[in-house]
């Protein structure tokens, strides 16, 4: 059931900024008869995201040594942050050894690091590909860019808090960290995973519309679904 | 390049003459004789080579400053050709005929000053602001810090000092 909210925002935004790749046109089926097709209903998902609750006692606790020591991080860089990223798979630094890899692509990945600045233009990149992610799923927030804006605190166009818009496990303060630092914060991340406080996943399912909200006040061509994995 | 320069104020009348160094100089030019004069210095002078296009906002004057400056490979110097244009409906001849490249300068212009180019490809286009509905951000009357707190929920606690007072009262604090 589509809510009241939703359903405002997504005729407000319809009728003027809809990619035309994603209007609703017909297309001729092989056998030759003509069907109608609306991108937004048939090429992607519909459904909101689902709070996964977890499992009883020691199972929880394997699976959560399990999702702890596999980290796959998407390859997604964003401001300064990303070039503090490439070391970490030299020698040197070397994240394989703490079961940390880089992912190409937001389908076989969880940890998103999140390597700065925000433009607006990008964060709509970094929520479509945050959605795209199978949960668990995790967010590591680098620099302090992403803590308050950082020196682009009074920009036109960068974000200043990144909890508004994405929820973030672990924030790594610095301007910029380096990667001894992103290495501690693996470790963090690991730490509460364990625990069983990595439930920001969860939490995004949780207050869904209070994130949707948000990122459509700044986001304002808004021509892509609401939920896209 | 004291020839150009000779040649260019007897040609295409420019003014304000300035050579800052042996291989840099900058001339004022006429709206309307700034394309010629461009497409003059390309086609015969040699200055084949666009450096990058910006521009000034003289918020006072109201008016807009466009620089082209555009250099030549074979002597190695620099011509930068000044031109004011209104600051209201600023419009200008587009130059993308003559340089590949000057049509990403111009859509910048376009959404970062609202210096219309017609004619320009994808000049309507956005650039980096998708979906921007406010005046344009690097007009000087556009308060960059009022929109950030307006829009991007500054986060509370931040504060920021006069760098001047602060020290002052940090070194001296019984004055």
């Amino acid at each position: 059931m589509e809510r009241e909210f939703d359903k405002a925002i997504k005729e407000m935004y319809k009728e003027k900024f809809l990619a035309p790749e994603n209007e609703v046109r017909q297309v001729s089926a092989p056998d030759g008869s003509i069907i109608e097709i609306d991108p937004l209903k048939d090429y992607f998902c519909q459904e909101r995201p689902k709070e996964h609750k977890p499992r009883k006692g020691v199972v929880e606790d394997f699976l959560n040594w399990a999702r702890a020591e596999s980290l796959w991080v998407l390859g997604f860089g964003t401001g300064c942050g990303s070039i503090e990223i490439p070391p970490l798979v030299t020698p040197r630094f070397d994240m394989y050894r703490y079961g940390v890899q880089m992912r190409p692509t937001p389908r076989q990945s969880n940890v998103f690091i999140i390597s700065g600045y925000l433009s607006v233009k990008t964060l709509k990149r970094a929520i479509r590909s945050y959605e795209q992610m199978p949960s668990p799923k995790y967010i590591i927030a680098l620099g302090s860019c992403t803590i308050n804006g950082g020196m682009y605190w009074d920009s036109y166009n960068t974000i200043n808090r990144l909890d508004h818009y994405m929820p973030v496990d672990v924030y790594i303060a610095g301007c910029m960290p380096r990667p001894e630092a992103l290495l501690a914060g693996f470790g963090k991340l690991k730490e509460l995973i364990k625990s069983g406080q990595g439930e920001k996943a969860n939490e995004y399912a949780r207050n869904f519309d209070w994130y949707k909200a948000n990122q459509k006040k700044i986001i304002r061509d808004w021509n892509m679904p609401d939920y896209n994995w | 390049m004291v020839e150009i320069l000779k040649e260019l104020e007897e040609r295409f009348q420019v003014s304000d003459l300035v050579q800052q160094k042996d291989h840099l100089a900058f001339v004022s030019v006429d709206k309307n004789k700034a394309i010629p004069m461009i497409t003059w210095l390309k086609d015969q002078a040699g200055y084949t080579s666009l450096t990058l296009i910006t521009a000034v906002d003289w918020l006072e004057d109201g008016k807009f400053q466009l620089t082209y400056m555009i250099n030549n490979p074979k002597n190695k110097t620099q011509i930068a050709a000044r031109v004011m244009i209104d600051r209201e409906n600023a419009t200008m001849e587009s130059a993308h005929h003559l340089w590949e490249s000057v049509r990403i300068y111009q859509r910048e212009l376009k959404e970062m000053f609202g210096i219309d180019f017609p004619g320009s490809p994808g000049v309507d286009e956005s650039f980096i602001l998708e979906g921007w509905v406010d005046i344009p951000p690097y007009r000087r009357d556009f308060d960059t810090k009022k929109y950030s707190e307006e829009t991007y929920f500054p986060r509370p606690g931040r504060q920021s000092n006069d760098p001047a007072e602060y020290m002052k009262s940090k070194m001296y604090p019984n004055e």
